[in-house]
């Protein structure tokens, strides 16, 4: 059998799976800034727990972030994935509802990058208060700025400021983590992949295409935050 | 919760743990050879060893591990000329594709470190060495690498710790280590949250283990920074 070159396999003619491709690059960066975001609001409830004077509060923030770094982060989409039927099936009985209820694999995938990337962002965002100068928070708390104005005008910039490498770093993780979400079924880039390799027998072409599209997000990437870290640097000296 | 069925469950994936501590140990043993090279390309000052060493982790830091795992366990099969090879029999065994990945990807970011920890030596130490008489290489295996270790060991302690994580891959191509017999035993009774908290205590377990080594290596590699004893109320040289 003739089989097709690599460039009208990949490419965009009627049986090109180009556009395929690129729709599942755009469901990967979906997904990716979705859980990222969600990573960011459990990290900046992690950090200021952290922070927090309560004993509780930091011994509960210690416990998740141990534990979220300490287990494979398949096992966490496992959990989210199967797990959720756990709780939702019989909650759905609850409400007259017969039947297997689970979450969509965008929502779990999604829910579990979620929480292991907050685990991750919780370290960075308390390493980025810590590093603000105990002066410009002093300065605001002494020309009468109530804690949430603090937060926003003086806190939260500086604190950026700081995160944005780390920040970096973990969008990274988070972008090939998502490759994991193909194992429920989430049609993302790798699970594109398989589904082309599948019907065309040309696993090798497909993989690496894949692996191809991330590094392109990821350069892209790595480039946008060195323009963010400049950006937020503007007026800081460097020795 | 159901003390019996996680009972069961420990009893079913305790035996994936040999597996996950081998798929990690192999690895993370073999990557080391390549580690060591890929850093002293970078450092070499010659432009094309650098470039190719630059390549080499790039690729493997910016894609996902299941994507180079799957290119090897499933890409390289399309092609006649591999499966007619001698390396077939190893190409298509999914404990050797798991062990290839694992190893190609770790010495990627092993690399990084060990160049990081050979940089960190300053640079007085070893004028200093060179002034003493040492040629380079007693001076690169008394002066820097000591030095180099005691610098990267922490970084490389979190490296170890990713790599027993990563071994869960190789549960997607057919493993039956701790997330294999986990996954297994999810799909045959449908209870993910028992079974998960199981094999998350398994890693949690392994994990702990892990950095109380390393805390004891680093302890080892740093007897100044250990109390003196003279400090220490009681005790006798």
């Amino acid at each position: 059998m003739n089989q097709p070159g690599a460039i009208e396999l990949l490419g965009f003619g009627p049986n090109g799976w180009g556009a395929a491709m690129l729709l599942a690059t755009a469901m990967t960066i979906a997904v990716a800034l979705t859980g990222f975001l969600f990573g960011a609001m459990v990290g900046v409830g992690g950090a200021y727990a952290k922070l927090s004077d309560s004993r509780i509060a930091r011994g509960l923030a210690d416990g998740y972030t141990t534990v979220l770094r300490g287990i494979p982060d398949l096992l966490v989409i496992y959990l989210f994935y199967f797990g959720s039927s756990a709780v939702l099936t019989p909650l759905g009985r609850i409400f007259g509802a017969t039947g297997f209820i689970s979450l969509p694999g965008f929502l779990a995938g999604a829910l579990a990058i979620g929480v292991v990337s907050g685990a991750y962002q919780t370290e960075v965002l308390r390493g980025a208060y810590l590093a603000i100068p105990k002066g410009e928070i002093e300065a605001a708390t002494a020309v009468g700025m109530r804690p949430l104005l603090k937060f926003r005008r003086i806190v939260a910039p500086l604190a950026l400021r700081f995160a944005i490498p780390g920040i970096g770093n973990v969008w990274q993780l988070v972008l090939k983590e998502t490759a994991l979400i193909s194992v429920t079924g989430l049609v993302e880039i790798l699970r594109q992949a398989q589904i082309g390799s599948g019907s065309t027998r040309q696993p090798f072409a497909f993989f690496v295409a894949a692996a191809c599209l991330y590094m392109a997000i990821s350069a892209v990437s790595t480039y946008g935050f060195g323009v963010a870290e400049r950006h937020y640097s503007r007026g800081l000296r460097r020795l | 919760m159901d003390l019996n069925f996680l009972y069961e469950a420990l009893l079913t994936i305790i035996p994936g743990i040999p597996l996950t501590l081998k798929l990690a140990g192999s690895s993370v043993g073999l990557g080391l050879f390549i580690a060591l090279p890929l850093a002293l390309m970078r450092l070499s000052g010659v432009a094309a060893l650098d470039w190719i060493a630059r390549a080499y982790t790039f690729v493997f830091r910016s894609t996902p591990l299941l994507v180079q795992i799957f290119i090897i366990y499933y890409g390289l099969g399309q092609f006649r000329e591999i499966r007619s090879s001698l390396l077939w029999p190893i190409l298509r065994d999914p404990y050797w594709c798991a062990i290839i990945a694992l190893t190609l990807n770790t010495a990627a970011y092993a690399s990084e470190i060990i160049r990081g920890g050979l940089t960190s030596v300053a640079a007085g130490q070893i004028e200093a060495a060179r002034a003493v008489g040492m040629n380079r290489l007693t001076a690169f295996r008394r002066i820097i690498v000591p030095q180099a270790v005691r610098q990267a060991l922490p970084a490389y302690g979190n490296e170890l710790i990713l790599m027993v994580k990563a071994t869960s891959l190789a549960s997607i191509i057919t493993m039956l280590e701790v997330t294999g017999l986990a996954a297994k035993m999810i799909s045959e009774t449908y209870r993910a949250i028992e079974v998960f908290i199981v094999a998350g205590s398994v890693y949690l377990v392994i994990n702990f283990v892990l950095t109380r080594l390393l805390k004891l290596a680093e302890a080892h590699l740093n007897p100044h920074t250990r109390p003196h004893l003279d400090a220490v109320p009681g005790a006798t040289r």
